[in-house]
């Protein structure tokens, strides 16, 4: 990432409302991108992730405020003459063209030679690693062909930007991955700047180096992958990225940061309190998965529970344990390798005040992309 | 024994072969139904066209002697003696009709000539040699009746198929025109291919707005303006056409709203002409380019046209070189479709149309229910089902080239 990075793109105050809708599909949006950034727009369906990049585009107008260019309002240039390379979910190739074909269009309407044409063709195809494909037609090509077709077409125009709509959604996990790293490599080694949407978070991890995570419309929080993963602003953010686990309780005394926090369960414990919450307030508590210890580990941890354990889930790479609280409350804990995990064993777990935040109970969103796909 | 489990081969065959005749058995009862009730009958028909057997069956005799004969200068007595029998056995029998009619066809007057010659041999002249005959016409001295009669003799004939285009085989055996009053299926056939043409671009031209318009609408509101297209669908042909005379005759709606407007001073003569042709049958032919080009729309991805947005192209590049060639396939299919069907109209053509806008199938149709000349009927539809399955094959191949 640059040092002292030049704001590429500028959203001041944009809304955007459907006809015939109350609720606006973006609101009060204030966002700047900078020159060689790998920004990624995360959120569920719905959110107003893929309006706000249609914005940006040029595809949708915003109904108030306003979106600059290196310092040059959009709102009156059209999209061809936005200079972005937009890379669609669906690939939204050139049927009727063969592969080169597709790649040359946006050079050939910008009026370039022939010969010229044909050279840059052959780069952007060793760029994606399709050297030699060029003549096929796109029925020939496997999907992930296609979206590096996509890819390399978006990019050999040398747009200013780069817009990405789920550009791997309608990939298997391994081939996603693949495909992310080529991404990342590609991002790299032309200092592109990206706006990339997904829904998916492990990606928006992955390849980002600022997250823009949204919910109804609204940012809800905006940082580094680390910042987003380790100190969520809210409870929507702490339960949308990576996996948690939710303890809904009622505040009881609350000191600077540390709050005490009574679990329905009964279980007493400490938690970094987010927000203006205070005494009496109904909270959400979470605690990430890996940050639960057991056994010895735990004897520097403020909190220290007895939990039974109900299952070992086993996911090749690593395993998880599924364990209730004498409240009833279950959670979910990463289980250290070499451990022997017995159902219904005794299981003395803790964890730290410092990895544990306590939200206002309103934004918890128990299975956040329960429908949106 | 022991179980094999290993499959063979030819076992695998064995129980596929049945399926296969299953599924012929299935399709077999609409195969026999089309082959009896449709393939055949038009076969038949057709073949009238280069058959010949009016003469044969009447006269075989003569027929025989006529192959034999090299057709050089005139025949001898020996055939004029078996052509004037056999012509005075089918007078008494009532069946010269036949021969005559046939005859007459290739050159008039011979009906005649061989109603006189039968009846004066059966007052009592003489028809023992072909000088019999001259005393009874002088016209049997002309060796154009005696070639016709030979070319008329059988089995095969390109009599009905040279008549198709204005030519005959004059008494010299050469190919030769017709003489001019008679020469009329050449510009019929020209006339056919030229308004066929007009009326599948018009239908090109007014029908690709519409079905880019239903194509962009969501479902919602295009389904019930699909329903308008498809309206002149579910009206019969008559109607629509005498709807058309209504709106479009001198008195009629067109006209009125045009000179109380101000536009014109006197009616336009907007029907019983070509215009009233195209117009109606543009109409009639329209929803069958619509329908297609519809289709093939429909399955062309928005997001398409979006990124070519994206890439730097202005609206119109875009939809010329992103949206237009990827309809291609179906502005053919349409086209191809509504050209072919045209070929075939008549009723419309009839109503609508002046004397000089009748189009081959109105020949045709005179000629199987009319005259009952259906030898020229099957020779016209013959040449008229040429372009046709050019046209046909055209589409195939071009839905083969281009992926829809």
């Amino acid at each position: 990432m640059a040092s002292a990075p030049q704001p590429l793109v500028e959203f001041r105050g944009v809304e955007k409302r459907y006809g015939g809708g109350t609720r606006p599909a973006v609101a009060g949006l204030d966002l700047t991108v900078a020159k060689g950034e790998f920004l990624t727009l995360l959120g569920p369906s719905g959110s107003g992730k893929t309006t706000t990049l249609m914005m940006l585009a040029g595809f949708e107008t915003p109904t108030a405020g306003d979106i600059m260019l290196d310092g040059r309002s959009l709102a009156k240039q059209p999209p061809h003459k936005r200079n972005m390379g937009v890379v669609f979910q669906n690939y939204a190739l050139f049927p009727h063209m063969s592969v080169s074909q597709n790649l040359a269009f946006p050079l050939s309407v910008r009026g370039m030679r022939t010969q010229d044409i044909a050279a840059r063709v052959d780069e952007a195809l060793a760029l994606v690693r399709l050297d030699g494909l060029g003549h096929r037609r796109l029925d020939a090509l496997s999907g992930g062909q296609r979206q590096r077709v996509a890819l390399a077409r978006a990019l050999i125009f040398e747009p200013d930007l780069v817009l990405m709509d789920e550009p791997l959604g309608a990939l298997d996990r391994q081939l996603r991955e693949k495909l992310q790293a080529e991404i990342k490599r590609i991002q790299r080694a032309l200092g592109l700047t990206i706006v990339y949407v997904t829904h998916d978070q492990s990606e928006a991890l992955t390849l980002s180096d600022r997250i823009v995570v949204f919910a109804d419309g609204a940012v809800q929080q905006i940082g580094s992958p680390q910042s987003i993963y380790e100190h969520p602003a809210n409870a929507f953010v702490a339960g949308f990225v990576g996996e948690n686990n939710g303890l809904a309780g009622t505040v009881t005394a609350r000191d600077g940061d540390v709050c005490e926090v009574r679990l329905d369960g009964g279980e007493a414990i400490r938690a970094t309190a987010i927000g203006n919450i205070a005494p009496g307030a109904r909270v959400v508590t979470t605690i990430r998965p890996e940050h639960v210890g057991m056994d010895n580990g735990i004897d520097s941890y403020c909190n220290r529970l007895d939990a039974r354990v109900d299952e070992l889930v086993y996911h090749g790479d690593h395993s998880r344990i599924r364990a209730t609280l004498p409240g009833g409350a279950t959670l979910t804990i990463c289980a250290p390798r070499g451990r022997g995990i017995e159902p219904a064993e005794a299981l003395p777990i803790g964890w730290c005040a410092d990895r544990c935040f306590a939200f206002p109970a309103d934004d918890w969103v128990e299975d956040p992309l329960g429908d949106a796909q | 024994m022991t179980p094999s489990i290993s499959v063979q081969p030819g076992s695998v065959r064995a129980t596929r072969m049945p399926r296969r005749w299953w599924t012929f058995a299935l399709v077999a009862p609409l195969l026999l139904f089309l082959l009896a009730s449709f393939i055949v009958p038009v076969l038949m028909m057709l073949s009238r066209a280069v058959t010949d057997h009016e003469l044969a069956d009447s006269w075989p005799k003569s027929a025989a002697a006529l192959s034999r004969w090299d057709g050089e200068g005139l025949p001898d007595d020996a055939l004029a003696r078996t052509v004037a029998a056999e012509m005075l056995a089918t007078r008494q029998a009532g069946t010269l009709n036949r021969v005559a009619n046939r005859l007459n066809y290739d050159v008039v007057g011979s009906r005649t000539l061989l109603y006189l010659t039968a009846d004066r041999m059966a007052a009592g002249a003489p028809g023992n040699s072909l000088a019999d005959l001259v005393r009874i016409d002088p016209r049997w001295a002309n060796r154009t009746y005696w070639s016709a009669m030979r070319h008329a003799a059988g089995p095969l004939t390109s009599y009905y198929l040279l008549a198709s285009l204005d030519r005959r085989i004059d008494a010299d055996g050469n190919i030769a025109a017709v003489s001019r009053e008679q020469a009329v299926f050449v510009d019929i056939f020209l006339r056919t291919f030229k308004i066929s043409l007009v009326v599948a671009l018009l239908c090109t031209m007014l029908g690709y707005p519409v079905a880019y318009l239903l194509a962009s609408l969501p479902e919602r509101r295009a389904n019930p303006l699909l329903i308008l297209v498809l309206l002149p669908f579910w009206t019969s042909a008559l109607v629509r056409t005498t709807a058309w005379v209504v709106l479009l005759q001198t008195n009629g709606v067109v006209n009125g709203l045009l000179e109380q407007a101000g536009l014109i001073d006197a009616p336009l003569q907007l029907i019983y002409n070509r215009l009233g042709v195209y117009i109606a049958m543009t109409h009639v032919l329209l929803p069958f380019f619509i329908l297609p080009l519809y289709g093939v729309m429909k399955g062309i991805e928005p997001s398409a046209m979006r990124a070519a947005s994206s890439l730097g192209a202005t609206p119109l590049t875009a939809f010329l070189k992103v949206y237009l060639p990827q309809t291609m396939p179906g502005v053919a299919a349409g086209a191809i479709i509504v050209f072919t069907l045209a070929l075939g109209y008549y009723i419309t053509p009839a109503l609508v149309g002046g004397g000089a806008d009748q189009m081959i199938s109105g020949s045709i149709a005179f000629y199987t229910n009319q005259s009952l000349n259906w030898g020229m009927a099957a020779a016209l539809s013959l040449l008229l089902l040429i372009p046709l399955l050019l046209m046909v094959f055209a589409g195939r191949t071009m839905a083969r080239t281009v992926p829809a």
